[in-house]
């Protein structure tokens, strides 16, 4: 369970939000709303612990992730804005890496297969610089397919750039995973038509307590 | 919550780091032949402009082709964080579960594989151009071997703390420029005292405590400044 308690965020001199509490349950599905630049991106990314909040904190399971760093990070998946791939690597090496890194286990098989399953089965052995923005979001996507034991996705605009087939497909992985136990938090501007309920935060009623 | 999902996740960030960088090394082997070639270049001008005199190359020799390896040094170093930073690679290797420094190191050991590593088994072939002595050779690929990866690791820092900064190569030179001094001084001084039939071992213990300072303390600020760089 993860818990956000009086979180308040500044970007420079700017207060995006305050006193943002929410708690996040197994098999919840969270959708984060509002304009460009409210504060959307920097809310994931203080849920990550990537940056430290003003105020409030953030607990995972009861404990402050800041203080269990390790276990929160090795049950979180976060997917930015960037696609995190190098376009010298294949996209087989770039799955890989980011498994072995992260501390999933995926063999080079099971990181062809998770390609292939997503539609990238011709440019397995391309440089990932070729690859258009839609087929680099799709290495992402694969990510997602070798994480399911993770039980927190984080992720930022995973609907940009990918074609209708591949917006319905990655629907469908983050229902499976909600369903199967996991929660899943993310950021988007359109409505993928998932088959579970989702629920929403808009950080923009927010600002409009913060009275601007 | 099934099973499954709590499974804990354990991994090994250190040796799949290195790897990926040591590929990428030689995926961009133009680039690292570019710093060996501007090693040689620069460590080749100086007796153009002091002149071809044998006794005089050779007391300059040392200094020169160190104060190349270091200027070599540096060249590569803006690269070491900033494709990763760019990419969104580094904010992902700042959510693994292990400890930064354990990447961090991995990531400057093959940044010192692929540059630093390189500058030292070509030092042998500048020296013998300013005309040392076989045992003044090994004398300078022993400072060599023990003085670039403190170079490595004190520039990761200065990497990490000017990344996404505008101009970050010429800041990075002003800031660990300063730092390298004393690797310098006592890599060149080795070879001299050698030369002077003096006991080198104070140089190299100095070096290499500086070696064992530098890999104790590089790594955390290192990370540290990373982490920063991210916020």
């Amino acid at each position: 369970m993860l818990e956000i308690n009086n979180l308040a965020c500044l970007r420079g001199d700017r207060l995006l939000f305050r006193q943002l509490s929410l708690s996040v349950q197994t098999g919840e599905l969270w959708r984060v709303l509002g304009a460009n630049g409210v504060g959307k991106t920097s809310l994931l990314r203080l849920l990550c612990g990537l940056t430290t909040p003003e105020a409030g904190e953030v607990l995972w399971q009861g404990k402050s992730i800041r203080q269990e760093r390790e276990d929160f990070h090795a049950a979180l998946l976060y997917l930015g804005h960037a696609p995190a791939l190098n376009d010298l690597l294949t996209p087989v090496e770039n799955l890989r890496f980011a498994c072995a890194f992260g501390g999933d286990e995926a063999s080079e098989a099971d990181c062809k297969s998770a390609l292939s399953r997503i539609g990238l089965s011709r440019q397995l052995d391309l440089p990932a610089k070729v690859l258009s923005q839609g087929q680099r979001r799709r290495v992402g996507l694969a990510r997602l397919l070798l994480a399911t034991r993770r039980p927190l996705w984080i992720l930022d605009e995973p609907f940009t750039a990918l074609d209708v087939a591949a917006v319905g497909e990655l629907a469908d992985v983050i229902t499976q995973h909600a369903s199967a136990g996991g929660m899943v938090i993310f950021t988007s501007h359109q409505d993928a038509g998932f088959s579970v309920p989702v629920r929403t935060l808009d950080i923009g009623e927010l600002r409009g307590e913060l009275g601007e | 919550m099934s099973a499954a999902i709590e499974t804990k996740v354990g991994g090994n960030a250190f040796t799949a780091v290195l790897r990926r960088d040591l590929l990428l090394a030689w995926r961009t082997r133009a680039d690292l032949l570019i710093a060996l070639s501007f090693f040689l270049v620069v460590a080749s001008l100086f007796p153009f402009g002091v002149g071809a005199e044998t006794n005089q190359l050779r007391a300059i020799g040392p200094g020169v082709v160190w104060v190349a390896a270091l200027l070599a040094t540096l060249l590569a170093l803006p690269r070491m964080f900033s494709q990763d930073f760019e990419s969104g690679v580094l904010e992902q290797l700042l959510l693994s579960p292990e400890p930064p420094i354990v990447w961090v190191l991995a990531k400057i050991l093959s940044h010192w594989l692929a540059t630093g590593a390189p500058l030292v088994l070509m030092a042998p072939l500048l020296a013998l151009m300013y005309g040392l002595q076989a045992d003044e050779i090994g004398v300078l690929v022993a400072t060599l071997a023990l003085g670039t990866p403190i170079l490595s690791l004190i520039g990761a820092v200065g990497a990490a703390l000017t990344l996404g900064l505008r101009g970050a190569g010429s800041l990075l030179a002003l800031l660990v420029l300063p730092l390298f001094v004393p690797v310098l001084v006592f890599g060149a001084g080795a070879v001299d005292a050698y030369a002077g039939s003096m006991s080198i071992k104070a140089h190299l213990l100095l070096m290499g405590g500086g070696l064992l300072g530098a890999l104790a303390l590089a790594p955390f600020a290192c990370a540290a400044s990373l982490r920063l760089a991210l916020e």
